[in-house]
C-alpha cells in the first residue's frame, strides 16, 4: 500500500529537536505472523500524535518496540540515542509506556509503591523518589490517592494512576496504548483535559476518533503492519475514502 | 466489581492502627506462642490472655466484641479434638451410649479439650485483630523487615494484588456456567459428576492460561519501568518511641501470663 | 466465606509448640532449598509469573462443582502448581497461598503455619511432581491417569501428615483421627484428582509448550521420581498400618525416641510445669530464672530505645 501524503495544506511546523525517529522497523512474532512491515516516522519535541488503525493493525506491537520490550529489525532513536541492548535502561527511562489494561500496569498493592517503582529502579535516592511520586500524582491530579490500594480504584482512576507511574520517571516521550478505552464520559473528559495539559511529547494509540479530533494535531494511520497515512488530523478526517478503506469512522 | 469480602482491614483512628506493623506482627506471634506454651487448665493465665485480647479490642476502637464475633471460624476444627474427651485416662464424669459404643468422658479429657479450645479461640482472635488494624501491604512490609525472604514477600504482594482481579474472573466464569446450565423445571441440570468436574477443570485450565498471559504483560510493564531482575522497595516505617513502649508492655503482659500459668 | 476451608487448615491451638516448631524447621529448610533453586534456575520473568500463579491457585480453589447432597468438589492445587511450574516454584507459590489464607482470612493458624505449609504445599508438590515425572514421554492417557492418581495421593498425604501431627500434639486419638481424616479425604481427593486432570488436559491441548517437559536435567528428574515414589509409598504403607494397628505406630514413635517411654501417652511430650526437655529439676528452675532475666532485659532495652526514638 502506498503511503498517502496529504501534503496539500500541510506546512510541517518547525521541528525543534527530534524526540523519536523510527526507521524501517520490521517485526514478526515467533509464530511467524509478520506484525510490522517497515515502519518509519519521526516525532518532534512537543508533538502530540494519534496512532489509529483497525484491530490487529500492529499499533500495540509498534509501541512495545519503542522501549525495547520487542526487538524487530530496523532503527529506533530516542532523543538522538540509538536503541541498543546497552542503553536500554536509559531509553526506558526516557520512554514512558502505558499499557492498555491498567490492571497489568498497576502491579503493586498500593498506589505509592506503583508510582515509586520506576524511579526506584532508576536508582534514585529515597527523597528524590518521594518527590517524584508526589509531583507525578499531582500532575494527574491524584495526590489524595497516594496511600490507596490499587484494587480499590475505579477504571478511570486506575488509568490516571497508570499514567502517573511513568510520569514519575520524567520521560521525554509518553506512549499510551488506548488510554480512553472503557471509560465513562466523565472519566474520559478528565483524561482528555489531563493529556491536553501535560507538556510532554506523546504518541497515543486509540479507536476513539472524537478524542483524536479534539486532542491531536497530527495522526498516523496504520493497517496491516504498515503506515498508510501520516499528516494533519483535520485532513485525514476529511479523507473519507482513506478512513473507510481502513475501517475508521469520521467522528 | 470488587470482592470487598476479602478486605479485612477496618479504617479507624486508633493507637493500634498507628502502631508499627512489625510490632503488631511480633506481638501477635508471641501471644500465640505463649498460648501454646500455657499448660492445660491454666485458668488464671487464660483469663489474663483474654483480658489482653479485650484490651486490644478496646484500643483498636473496633468495639469490645469485634474479634469475638468473628472467632467462630476456628470452631469446626474442634471436632478433631473431640476424641480427647474420652481417650485421656482420668476420673469418669459421665457415660453415654451412641449406637453400640459406650463413651465415657473423663475429667482429664474434659480439661484438655476445653484447654485446646480456649487456646485456639484466644489465638485466632489476635490474628483477626492483626489484619483488622493493619493494612495488608504494611503487613507484607513488616514481614520483609522481619527477614522473610524477599522472593516470598514479593509473591505474597503479587498474590494480594491479583487476588481480586482473578477472583473476579472466576466469578465471571462461574456465572457464565450458571447461565448456560439452566435446567428444565423438574430435571437436574448438567450431566454426571465427571462431566461437571470436567467443566470445572477446564475452567481452571482456562484461568491458568489467562493468568499466564497476564503475568507476561505484567512482566513487560515492569521491564518498561526499569526492572532487570531485582526488586527495590522503600521502607515506609520507622519505629517511634510509642512502638518500643508498646512492645515492652506486651512482652511484660505475656510474660505475666506465663508466670501465672505455672504458679 | 467465598471459598470452603478444608479440614487441612489447622488453626492455632491444635498443635503443641514442639510439633509446630519441628514442622516449621522442616518447612524452612525445604523452602530455603526451593528459594536457592528458583533463584539459580529461573529468569527474571519468574517473579511476576509466580506472583500471578499464586493468585491463580487461590482463585482456582474457589472453582467448584456440585457433587451430591449439597457438597461440592474443590481443588487444593498443590499437585497442579508443581506440574505446571515445577516443584520448587510450585512450593513457593503454595507457601504464599497458605500464608495469605492464614494472615488475611485466619484460615489456618500462624504458629502452625509451618505444619500447614508442609502438609498442603510441600508434600503435595513433591508427590504431584514426582509421580508426574515418572510418566514423562508416555502417552497422554497414561500421563493424565498418573496426574489424577498423584493429585489424589497428594491430598491423602496431606491428610495423613495432619493426622499424625494432631496425634503427636495430643489433640486427637490415632485410631480415630486417621480413619476419619483419611476417609473424608479419600473423597475430597477425588475432586482434586478430577479438576487437576481436566485442567492439565486443557493446558496440554491448548498450550502444551507451557508444561515444559524438557526443562529439567535427567538426573534432577530422576531424583524427583524417587522422592515422589517414596512419599507415595509411605502414605500407602503407613495409613493402613496406623489405622489397623495404632499401638504399632506408637511403638515406632517410641523406638525413634520421639515419645519418651514411660509416659503413658504421646500428649505429654511437653511436661506441663517445667521447661520442655529438662524435667522437674533444679536446672529447670535455673533456666526459668534465666528466661525471666532475658525477658526483663528485653523490656528494659525496648523502653530505652523508646526514650531515644522520636515520638
Ligand atoms: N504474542 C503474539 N503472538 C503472535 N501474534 C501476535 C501476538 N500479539 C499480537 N499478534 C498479532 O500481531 C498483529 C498486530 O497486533 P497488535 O496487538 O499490535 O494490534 P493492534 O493494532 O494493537 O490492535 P488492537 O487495536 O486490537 O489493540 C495481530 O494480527 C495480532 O494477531
Ligand atoms: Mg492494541
Amino acid at each position: 500500500m502506498p503511503v498517502t501524503h496529504l501534503n496539500s495544506s500541510f506546512a510541517p511546523p518547525e521541528c525543534d529537536g527530534e524526540v523519536l525517529s523510527v526507521n524501517d522497523l520490521q517485526f514478526a512474532y515467533p509464530d511467524g505472523h509478520v506484525a510490522l512491515k517497515g515502519i518509519s516516522f519521526t516525532l518532534c519535541q512537543g508533538d502530540k500524535v494519534a496512532l489509529v488503525g483497525p484491530n490487529g493493525a500492529g499499533k500495540s506491537t509498534l509501541m512495545l518496540h519503542l522501549n525495547g520490550i520487542l526487538n524487530g529489525h530496523g532503527m529506533i532513536d530516542v532523543a538522538g540515542k540509538r536503541l541498543t541492548r546497552d542503553n536500554l535502561p536509559a531509553i526506558r527511562a526516557m520512554v514512558g509506556l502505558v499499557f492498555q489494561n491498567p490492571d497489568d500496569q498497576l502491579f503493586s498493592p498500593t498506589v505509592f509503591e506503583d508510582v515509586a517503582f520506576g524511579p526506584l529502579h532508576m536508582g534514585l535516592s529515597e527523597p528524590e523518589v518521594r518527590a517524584r511520586v508526589d509531583s507525578a500524582l499531582e500532575a494527574v491530579r491524584m495526590s489524595a490517592y497516594r496511600d490507596r490500594l490499587s484494587h480499590h480504584l475505579s477504571v478511570g482512576e486506575k488509568k490516571r494512576i497508570a499514567i502517573a507511574t511513568v510520569l514519575s520517571m520524567n520521560p521525554s516521550l509518553l506512549v499510551l496504548d488506548e488510554p480512553s478505552a472503557g471509560l465513562d464520559p466523565r472519566a474520559r473528559r478528565t483524561l482528555i483535559h489531563l493529556l491536553r495539559d501535560l507538556p510532554i511529547t506523546m504518541l497515543v494509540s486509540t479507536h476513539d476518533m472524537k478524542l483524536v479530533e479534539e486532542l491531536f494535531p497530527r495522526t498516523i494511520v496504520m493497517d496491516e503492519g504498515q503506515i498508510v497515512a501520516d499528516g494533519p488530523t483535520c485532513d485525514i478526517l476529511e479523507d473519507e475514502a482513506l478512513l473507510s478503506a481502513h475501517g475508521l469512522e469520521k467522528p | 466489581m470488587h470482592f470487598d469480602a476479602f478486605d479485612r482491614y477496618h479504617e479507624k483512628e486508633s493507637i493500634l492502627h498507628r502502631l508499627d506493623p512489625r510490632v503488631k506482627v511480633v506481638v501477635t506471634v508471641l501471644f500465640i506462642v505463649s498460648n501454646a506454651l500455657l499448660p492445660d487448665g491454666a485458668w488464671l493465665a487464660f483469663a489474663l490472655a483474654w483480658m489482653f485480647v479485650l484490651a486490644s479490642n478496646l484500643l483498636s476502637k473496633l468495639g469490645l466484641g469485634y474479634t469475638f464475633k468473628r472467632s467462630i471460624i476456628a470452631l469446626p476444627f474442634a471436632l478433631i479434638a473431640i476424641t480427647v474427651l474420652f481417650s485421656i485416662p482420668g476420673n469418669p464424669l459421665t457415660t453415654f451410649r451412641l449406637f453400640v459404643w459406650d463413651f465415657t468422658i473423663t475429667d482429664a479429657g474434659l480439661l484438655r479439650f476445653v484447654s485446646i479450645l480456649i487456646r485456639a479461640w484466644l489465638s485466632v482472635q489476635m490474628a483477626i485483630l492483626l489484619v483488622a488494624v493493619t493494612r495488608f501491604p504494611d503487613l507484607v512490609h513488616a514481614l520483609e523487615h522481619l527477614r522473610v525472604p524477599a522472593i516470598l514477600t514479593t509473591i505474597i504482594a503479587f498474590l494480594y494484588r491479583y487476588l481480586f482481579v482473578l477472583t473476579d474472573e472466576v466469578f465471571r466464569l462461574l456465572r457464565a456456567r450458571q447461565a448456560r446450565s439452566a435446567a428444565a423445571p423438574g430435571s437436574r441440570s448438567g450431566g454426571g459428576v465427571v462431566w461437571r468436574a470436567k467443566v470445572a477443570g477446564n475452567m481452571a485450565g482456562q484461568l491458568f492460561l489467562r493468568s499466564y498471559e497476564r503475568s507476561d504483560r505484567i512482566y513487560n510493564a515492569m521491564v518498561a519501568r526499569g526492572y532487570v531482575g531485582h526488586l527495590y522497595t522503600l521502607n515506609p516505617h520507622e519505629m517511634k518511641s510509642g512502638d518500643y513502649y508498646a512492645t515492652a508492655f506486651a512482652i511484660a503482659a505475656i510474660f505475666l501470663m506465663q508466670v501465672l500459668g505455672r504458679l | 466465606m467465598l471459598y470452603a476451608p478444608t479440614p487441612l487448615h489447622i488453626p492455632d491451638g491444635f498443635l503443641n509448640l514442639i510439633v509446630s516448631l519441628i514442622c516449621w524447621a522442616i518447612t524452612i529448610v525445604t523452602l530455603g532449598f526451593a528459594i536457592s533453586k528458583t533463584n539459580k534456575a529461573l529468569g527474571e520473568k519468574q517473579i511476576p509469573l509466580m506472583g500471578v500463579m499464586a493468585a491463580f491457585i487461590f482463585a482456582a480453589q474457589m472453582i467448584n462443582f456440585p457433587v451430591a447432597g449439597g457438597t461440592s468438589g474443590h481443588m487444593l492445587g498443590g499437585a497442579l502448581a508443581a506440574i505446571v511450574l515445577g516443584p520448587w516454584a510450585g512450593m513457593l507459590v503454595m507457601t504464599a497461598v497458605i500464608a495469605v489464607q492464614a494472615l488475611l482470612f485466619q484460615d489456618g493458624g500462624l504458629l502452625v503455619m509451618g505444619a500447614n505449609i508442609l502438609n498442603m504445599g510441600l508434600v503435595t508438590a513433591a508427590i504431584g511432581y514426582g509421580l508426574y515425572r515418572s510418566v514423562i514421554g508416555q502417552s497422554k492417557g497414561v500421563k493424565l491417569g498418573m496426574i489424577g492418581f498423584a493429585a489424589w495421593l497428594s491430598v491423602m498425604a496431606g491428610a495423613l501428615l495432619t493426622s499424625l501431627q494432631l496425634w503427636l500434639s495430643g489433640t486427637s486419638q490415632l485410631e480415630i483421627v486417621i480413619p476419619a481424616m483419611m476417609g473424608v479425604h479419600a473423597l475430597i481427593g477425588i475432586g482434586e484428582a478430577l479438576i487437576t486432570v481436566f485442567a492439565v488436559g486443557f493446558i496440554m491441548q491448548t498450550r502444551p509448550d507451557l508444561l515444559g517437559e524438557g526443562s529439567e536435567s535427567a538426573k534432577a528428574s530422576r531424583n524427583w521420581v524417587y522422592v515422589g515414589g517414596i512419599v507415595a509409598l509411605l502414605v500407602v504403607l503407613i495409613s493402613p498400618f496406623a489405622s489397623g494397628d495404632p499401638d504399632g505406630l506408637e511403638r515406632v514413635a517410641i523406638d525413634m525416641g520421639f515419645i519418651g517411654t514411660g509416659l503413658d501417652a504421646p500428649y505429654e511430650i511437653i511436661p506441663d510445669y517445667t521447661v520442655p526437655f529438662l524435667g522437674e529439676t533444679a536446672l529447670s528452675t535455673i533456666v526459668a530464672g534465666v528466661i525471666g532475666a532475658i525477658v526483663v532485659g528485653a523490656i528494659i532495652v525496648l523502653v530505652g530505645r523508646g526514650m531515644k526514638a522520636k515520638s
